[in-house]
């Protein structure tokens, strides 16, 4: 159980980020890993579908985005509270997967790539030219929301818990999840989908029920990010957003429970350090994740289950 | 009174007529098999019954109740389950796990996210009870795709029972099987028969004559000749078109 144990040492360590960062008067660090915990919950949601259920959506970030302008959008009309931002944020985002799910799931393999990047492609292109909201320039939260009347959000170590507590929550609720008669579900139509169907599984209610709730729960990591970054704009719907969700998913591990904390962390950490050495990092990145494709199969959490093996 | 009834039944493939007017009936507890040449139509007819393709033209009856129009998971739900030509298991899953899913199939439905589905006594049991009536229960926990070819088969026909069909349509089950275990699954077969109907497509002459109580022979997807196994032996035109150059 080398991953779980992994797993478990990373959020021992992510709860202590706060006493570090305070310890090192480094408070920037609230802000790293808070977005690098919100991305390991849309990574999360990601992999429920991708890593489980075997579609490649190459539209996830359009979540994020419907997530995030659900929250600005409140804020700017002057409904501040969370308990009625994160329902939105969840809803609108679980609708507009319920929607598109109708369609992109009749399809299957490249087509359902195209037609998911398709879609966000068209939520990018609407909230360029949502003047009203921000257009390009995108959209400023003036305040942090309260949390039940409280203003406990405007501190930046409150947030970063609350953040970390929904971290936790998806994780727990994505171990259930896969083992369940769902989960199950979910993956035999990944394993053998002509097979569920003569089974007697009407597969697509089961895959449009898993692609809404990766939505949804891709739209509250969205609605935790505007809050954290106090903005929202088209950026966060950009396509390659929803590709470095993929990257994180695939290297971290897919159909692995803890794979996209792996990744997520493991991806934006990569980013910043080697980030801060050239601005070229991409450059470095690609051969790291062919390397980890290549000779980590399952990703790092394949990885750390294998190291976890070792005598 | 008859369990399925196939009337006119016909699928074209652009030129190719797969299925040409095919009518068929199965009655309840019978075995049926279908018999005939490579590219007769005996696999394209077994997808039209188990819904996997829609037909051109023609109505299929189960129970007297039309379900032509249904799709695959709605005829397994009114008790139609299949087996494939081309092992078609879940390789990752274990041979547990596979029949464990195909009990599940027909134990409810499966919107249940929280309660892990290994633990479910019901699920569990019906499938190692299953996993052994097959003797595979040393093999369980073996993954679907570490089994042998044989074993594969075997589990192939123990996830198709396991969903409780009524009608069970058996596409070659000895395929690429080796001499003994190609008997043990004639051995199988027969010990099923009066259970459940079966619809057994089949290569194997000797386990078509041994077990089926009808006949159907299929050519250029027609039907050539229906009948019992002495009837058909004796039949003139099925030893022209088929016994004859056959085995
Ligand atoms: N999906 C398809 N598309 C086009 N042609 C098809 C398709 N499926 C079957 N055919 C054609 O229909 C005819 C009947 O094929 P079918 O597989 O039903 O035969 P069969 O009796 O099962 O043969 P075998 O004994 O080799 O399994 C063949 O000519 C085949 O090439
Ligand atoms: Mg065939």
């Amino acid at each position: 159980m080398g991953a779980r144990f992994a797993a478990f040492a990373i959020l021992a360590l992510l709860a202590a980020v706060p006493a570090i960062a305070a310890l090192l008067d480094q408070p920037f660090y609230l802000d790293i890993f808070g977005r690098a915990m919100v991305y390991a919950i849309a990574a999360i949601s990601l992999n429920l579908i991708l890593g489980y259920g075997g579609l490649i959506s190459f539209g996830h970030a359009a979540f994020i985005g419907i997530g995030g302008y659900a929250v600005g959008i409140l804020s700017v009309n002057g409904i501040d509270d969370v308990l009625l931002q994160w329902p939105a944020a969840i809803g609108a985002a679980g609708m507009f997967a319920l929607l598109t799910g109708f369609v992109v799931l009749r399809t299957g393999g490249a087509h359902f790539i195209m037609i998911t990047l398709a879609f966000a492609q068209m939520l990018f292109f609407l909230f360029t030219s949502l003047e009203l909201y921000g257009g390009d320039d995108g959209l400023s939260i003036p305040h942090r929301g309260t949390l039940a009347g409280f203003k406990v959000l405007d501190s930046p170590v409150a947030l970063y818990y609350l953040v970390f507590a929904v971290l936790a929550g998806a994780l727990a609720l994505s171990a259930r999840l896969v083992e369940s008669r769902f989960g199950m579900v979910l993956r035999g139509c990944k394993s053998n989908e002509r097979r569920m169907r003569a089974l007697g599984f009407s597969t697509f209610r089961y895959k449009l029920a898993a692609y809404v709730l990766s939505g949804a729960l891709c739209g509250f990591a969205g609605a935790l990010l505007a809050l954290e970054s106090e903005f929202v704009g088209p950026s966060v719907l950009h396509w390659s957003r929803s590709g470095e969700l993929i990257v994180m998913v695939v290297m971290g591990g897919m159909g692995t429970v803890f794979g996209p904390l792996f990744g997520a962390l493991a991806y934006l950490m990569l980013g910043h350090f080697l980030g801060d050495l050239t601005k070229h990092w991409h450059v470095i990145l690609g051969p790291v994740l062919i390397l980890i494709v290549l000779y980590a199969r399952g990703g790092l959490a394949g990885l750390f289950a294998r190291l976890g093996k070792r005598p | 009174m008859t369990l399925l009834t196939v009337e006119g039944l016909s699928k074209r493939f652009g030129g190719v007529v797969a299925c040409d007017q095919v009518a068929l009936e199965v009655r309840p507890g019978e075995l049926h098999a279908v018999i005939g040449p490579n590219g007769a139509g005996k696999t394209t007819l077994l997808n039209l019954l188990s819904g996997e393709l829609l037909s051109d033209e023609g109505r299929i009856a189960l129970d007297g109740r039309e379900i032509g129009a249904l799709d695959a998971p709605a005829r397994a739900a009114l008790g139609i389950g299949r087996s494939f030509q081309i092992t078609s298991v879940f390789g990752e899953f274990t041979a547990h796990e596979n029949v464990a899913l195909a009990v599940q199939a027909r134990a409810g439905h499966s919107f249940r996210f929280f309660a892990e589905a290994r633990r479910e006594r019901a699920l569990a049991d019906g499938a190692r009870d299953m996993l052994e009536r097959m003797g595979l229960g040393e093999r369980a926990n073996t993954p679907a795709a570490a089994l042998s070819h044989g074993e594969q088969r075997q589990l192939e026909i123990a996830m198709a029972l396991a969903a409780r069909p009524r009608l069970l349509l058996l596409d070659e089950p000895t395929a690429g099987m080796g001499p003994s275990e190609s008997a043990r699954m004639v051995e199988f077969l027969a010990s099923l028969k009066g259970t459940i109907a079966m619809l057994l497509v089949e290569h194997d002459m000797d386990a078509v004559f041994a077990l089926a109580d009808r006949i159907t022979v299929m050519t250029y997807g027609r039907v050539i000749a229906t009948g019992s196994p002495d009837a058909i032996r004796a039949n003139d035109e099925v030893r022209a078109a088929y016994l004859g150059t056959d085995s």
